[in-house]
């Protein structure tokens, strides 16, 4: 992601150093990862010490310092989800790719994340690949689901 | 659009849009809440749009898309006006039936109405669904009628009465006295009455004062707030500006989650509208009063529904809460008196201010007064969100709306009050529902997350998964929850995973005396409440973990064995070409057999047994029975033998 | 400023309104045990291990003393059954961190705590973040942060800064009440600084 594209979000925000976690947002939500160069940009511009956005990249879940796969999946893990078998669904997902929650294949092909509660509850368990949700999954369907994903 | 600029031409714009509908026409609602979008609402409404071209209805009848109408369980939802005819589970290939026989004949589809499940009988009307029938939605109904992108919606029905009503005859005072007099607790978790809050923001020195709302909805299994804000976000904003008003504060900020893209889109799209019809902004209504709002995206943080972690993020730092006192009605964002409530909270406040005090605390019981929003989830027939009067019954709640326990299980325990609540058992389902009520049973409020769970639910586990998420989303400020809640989540997975000791009770009240006595922020100090509560009331479930090393719900992965009973067993292989471990040994007639070596408990071979067979189940507590002997595995077929 | 009464151990004490419990016990000679407070920052209230027992209309809470301020007729007790069961119950959630601190052992002693109460984690740092906070806050240069949350929370130096502000620094290490800092710093020295002192060289 350039400096121009960084300034222009800056910019759009007022340039205030309060604004620094929509700022990041901003930049994740464009380029999907924050790139160190980006942070030291925005820590430039916003007048906000480098450690103090290297706290806030870390510490909000939305947030990552490292690129993402092609696919993003979410697994739901709310307690709705969590009675009706979600962690049984993350064991198959995992070993299905080979990843953990947080993680990144090394082929970039998958990301997987869980998540606290989509709202979804009455569908659960629930997964979203991609944005798209689906829900009311046995482990085995959570598999095929992701196998039509190259 | 001209900037209304007086109560009398509000009232006069709300009339012209009042004037401009034909309660007789035929509006199909969508329900468009993130729920049945999830479940191809998207798709119903995009059909409907074509389809009502195609049959040449188009222009003829009004098409809506609304917000949540909470029973998620059965959405896709669909509502014709002026009759309400509900229909449920709708998907696009329903619609040309849908317009050539109810719009273009006036003929009932019978297919897609509900089914009470106890008569058999179809229910046309959505009010009459048991599932709506039992609930109050003082609050929440709006959402059906109301499509966000319209603010003339908002109007037709009373909308911004109540903030004209606070400008133009109230003094802030006045406001605050019957906000007070209503007893409104706040809805977000704490039930401190948001009137005293109010008072103490007015009277607290230094300016400028801000409002805030709430809109962290973090509570896994709880999205009332979420639905509030996408199918109605005028409410909202009304409800903050009669607070701004109140307290004499000029600036608000909305923080919401980045999570609710939905809500983050209607409110932006009603912060607009308002402002184009003169009801945000300079002057509001011509009544010389100011009020500006900003949006504010949380970037994925549970603690940041506390307070004070919430304006540390407002002013764009890590969410790591402050000590209080000071309270931030006293000194909060940039050090200046500030009001934070929560989404439903600020939604009551015209509700107040429309009806008066007294027609309020006419609901509810001696502490809790009003309605309170619940999702309902979990094993529970009906999932959804239900708007129920203060007081009534965790019982009816579970059984009159939610329809019971699904699959004819039994039910175990009601979790509520998010990850820091507590389980409550079949014993007290008579229990009213009210903020001092459900404290009591060792549980609390919170911002109304109902997790119903069945007797295939193992308590421990549950303890187990609340720590776990707790300690997931503790800030890692102060020791007591950091750390304190780090050593709880080990021995909580010691036990479930077969390694607890019989002193692990005792060291684990030990733990969570100190997070709940020395932690900084409520994260912390409520943290324990997921094991307390099991442990007061399914102490004999932490026993057979620790002592016989058995999951009485044949839960605890590491404690359980699948078995296929050889007396069942019809070699139908089903579970050998499920199992994803190859565990399963078997051939044609020839009775299968788990190698508890090689499974990995998936259970899929459990869920894949046709239930007329049931061979396989899960053992706990006792050893598997060693596996039937070569020369026995061949299957003789009943049939043959009779 | 007006004045505030209260009574300390039984003691009583006058100070300045806005002071905390901590402050006041000092000001009167009055030992309460700190270990993330330091008298030229910001009260931080992270290690909890300054909680007191307060009595005020009747009603008797815990409050952690280096971050609740006074009031009148406050009635603190820096002593007490409850008091010493939680701090020694923290000191061995530190303990399982850092065995061998100096002044952790010596309040080991004091309220008996075993260091051995807890299984022990990989790393020595206790979260006082004296270090982070004196960075920040006196020498101004943000060398030393905070990264992730909750159990996954560390100090972290910034590399960009810390090779050009830490070789003629180094006032927060004595500060450190375990051996972390130090070793942070010194791995950070030897992987971090030489790839950002030369523009050339990638990340990491």
């Amino acid at each position: 992601m350039d400096n121009a594209r960084i300034d222009r979000i800056i910019e759009s925000h007022g340039g205030e150093a309060s604004s620094l976690i929509q700022v990041l947002l901003e930049i994740q939500g464009e380029n999907r990862w924050l790139p160190r160069e980006a942070l030291k940009r925005v820590s430039d511009r916003l007048q906000v010490p480098l450690s103090r956005i290297q706290h806030i990249a870390t510490f909000y879940k939305t947030f990552s310092l490292s690129p993402r796969g092609r696919h993003e999946v979410h697994i739901c893990m709310g307690t709705a989800c969590h009675v009706r078998g979600a962690t049984r669904v993350l064991d198959a997902v995992q070993d299905l790719i080979g990843i953990g929650p947080g993680d990144t294949d090394l082929n970039l092909r998958f990301s997987l994340d869980t998540v606290n509660c989509l709202g979804c509850c009455a569908l659960g368990p629930v997964m979203k690949v991609n944005g798209k949700t689906h829900g009311k999954l046995s482990p085995a369907e959570a598999v095929e689901v992701l196998k039509s994903y190259e | 659009m001209a900037r209304l600029s007086s109560p009398e031409e509000l009232e006069k714009f709300r009339q012209e849009a009042i004037s401009m509908r034909d309660p007789a026409r035929l509006c199909v609602s969508v329900c468009a809440g993130s729920g049945c979008v999830a479940t191809g609402a998207g798709e119903v409404i995009a059909a409907l749009g074509a389809e009502l071209r195609k049959q040449g209805l188009e222009g003829e009848v009004d098409l809506k898309r609304t917000g949540c109408h909470g029973f998620c369980e059965k959405g896709p939802i669909v509502v014709i006006a002026p009759e309400e005819i509900c229909y449920l589970e709708v998907t696009p290939e329903d619609i040309p039936e849908i317009v050539s026989a109810t719009l273009k004949e006036g003929r009932v589809v019978e297919r897609l109405l509900y089914v009470d499940p106890s008569t058999g009988e179809r229910v046309t009307r959505e009010a009459d669904i048991p599932f709506y029938k039992h609930q109050e939605r003082l609050v929440f109904g709006a959402n059906r009628t109301i499509a966000p992108e319209s603010i003339e919606d908002y109007l037709a029905i009373a909308g911004y009465q109540a903030l004209a009503k606070a400008l133009f005859e109230m003094t802030p005072e006045q406001v605050i006295a019957e906000v007070k007099e209503a007893h409104l607790r706040g809805r977000g978790g704490g039930g401190f009455p948001a009137g005293v809050k109010w008072e103490v923001a007015r009277e607290a020195p230094g300016e400028p004062k801000y409002v805030v709302v709430n809109c962290d909805e973090g509570d896994p299994g709880a999205y009332m707030d979420r639905s509030l804000m996408e199918g109605n976000p005028y409410r909202v904003l009304e409800g903050l500006m009669i607070g701004a008003y109140a307290i004499g504060a000029h600036e608000g900020y909305i923080y919401i989650r980045q999570e609710y893209p939905l809500a983050v889109e209607n409110l932006c799209g009603a912060m607009k509208r308002a402002e184009e019809h003169g009801l945000l902004g300079k002057n509001v209504l011509g009544s010389g009063f100011d009020f500006h709002v900003k949006l504010h995206r949380g970037a994925g943080a549970f603690v940041c529904g506390e307070e004070t972690a919430l304006l540390m993020s407002l002013e764009g730092k890590a969410g790591e809460p402050r000590a209080r006192p000071p309270y931030p009605a006293v000194r909060g964002l940039w050090a200046k008196p500030t009001c934070i409530n929560n989404v439903e909270t600020w939604a009551n406040v015209p509700l107040i201010i429309n009806q008066g005090a007294r027609a309020f605390t006419s609901i509810g019981t001696e502490g809790s007064k009003g309605t309170k929003i619940f999702s309902l989830v979990g094993k529970i027939n009906n999932t959804g969100l239900v708007e129920i009067p203060m007081g009534m019954t965790l019982r009816d709640i579970i059984y009159k709306i939610g329809g019971g326990i699904p699959g004819g299980k039994k039910f175990k325990a009601l979790q509520t009050g998010g990850p820091s609540g507590g389980c409550i058992p079949e014993e007290l389902l008579d229990l009213e529902v009210g903020f001092d009520e459900l404290t009591q049973a060792g549980s609390m409020m919170g911002s109304g997350g109902m997790i119903v769970m069945d007797e295939d639910t193992c308590m421990v586990d549950v303890a187990r998964y609340f720590i776990h998420f707790l300690t997931d989303e503790s800030c890692g400020k102060c020791l007591p929850c950091r750390e304190g809640l780090r050593q709880m989540h080990k021995i909580l997975s010691n036990i479930t995973e077969g390694r607890g000791k019989e002193s692990d009770i005792e060291l684990l009240e030990e733990l969570s005396e100190t997070a709940a006595e020395a932690s900084l922020c409520a994260l912390g100090k409520t943290a324990p409440n997921p094991f307390r509560s099991t442990l007061r009331y399914f102490k004999g479930e932490y026993e057979a973990h620790i002592k016989e090393k058995r999951c009485p719900a044949l839960y605890c992965k590491e404690l359980i064995s699948y078995y296929i009973d050889p007396e069942k067993c019809q070699a139908c292989g089903r579970c050998l070409r499920e199992c994803p471990a190859e565990a399963i040994d078997g051939g044609k007639k020839m009775i299968h057999i788990v190698d508890q070596e090689k499974c990995t408990k998936c259970g899929s071979c459990l869920e894949v047994c046709p239930p007329r067979f049931s061979a396989v189940r899960k053992i706990s507590g006792e050893p598997v029975p060693p596996p039937i002997p070569e020369d026995q595995r061949a299957i003789v077929r009943k049939s043959k033998k009779q | 400023m007006s004045e505030v009464r209260l009574q300390i151990d039984g003691k009583d004490v006058v100070t300045r309104e806005g002071a905390t419990i901590l402050e006041a016990a000092r000001s009167a000679g009055i030992f309460i045990p700190t270990l993330c407070h330091h008298e030229k920052l910001e009260p931080y209230g992270g290690c909890r291990i300054c909680i007191v027992e307060v009595e005020l209309r009747g009603a008797t809470t815990l409050v952690v003393s280096c971050v609740h301020p006074v009031e009148d007729d406050l009635v603190v007790r820096t002593r007490s059954e409850r008091v010493d069961r939680i701090r020694k119950t923290l000191l061995e959630l530190m303990l399982a961190h850092a065995p061998d601190s100096p002044p952790l052992q010596e309040l080991a002693v004091e309220y008996g705590a075993d260091k051995d109460r807890f299984e022990k984690e990989a790393s020595f740092c206790i979260h006082c973040g004296l270090c982070v906070r004196y960075c920040a806050e006196v020498v101004k240069k943000n060398a030393v942060g905070f990264v992730e949350r909750g159990t996954r929370k560390e100090i972290a130096f910034i590399p960009e800064i810390a090779a050009r502000e830490c070789p003629t620094c180094k006032e927060c290490l004595p500060l450190c009440p375990t051996s972390y800092l130090q070793a942070a710093f010194v791995l950070t020295e030897a992987f971090a600084f030489r790839s950002v002192s030369s523009e050339a060289a990638p990340e990491e």
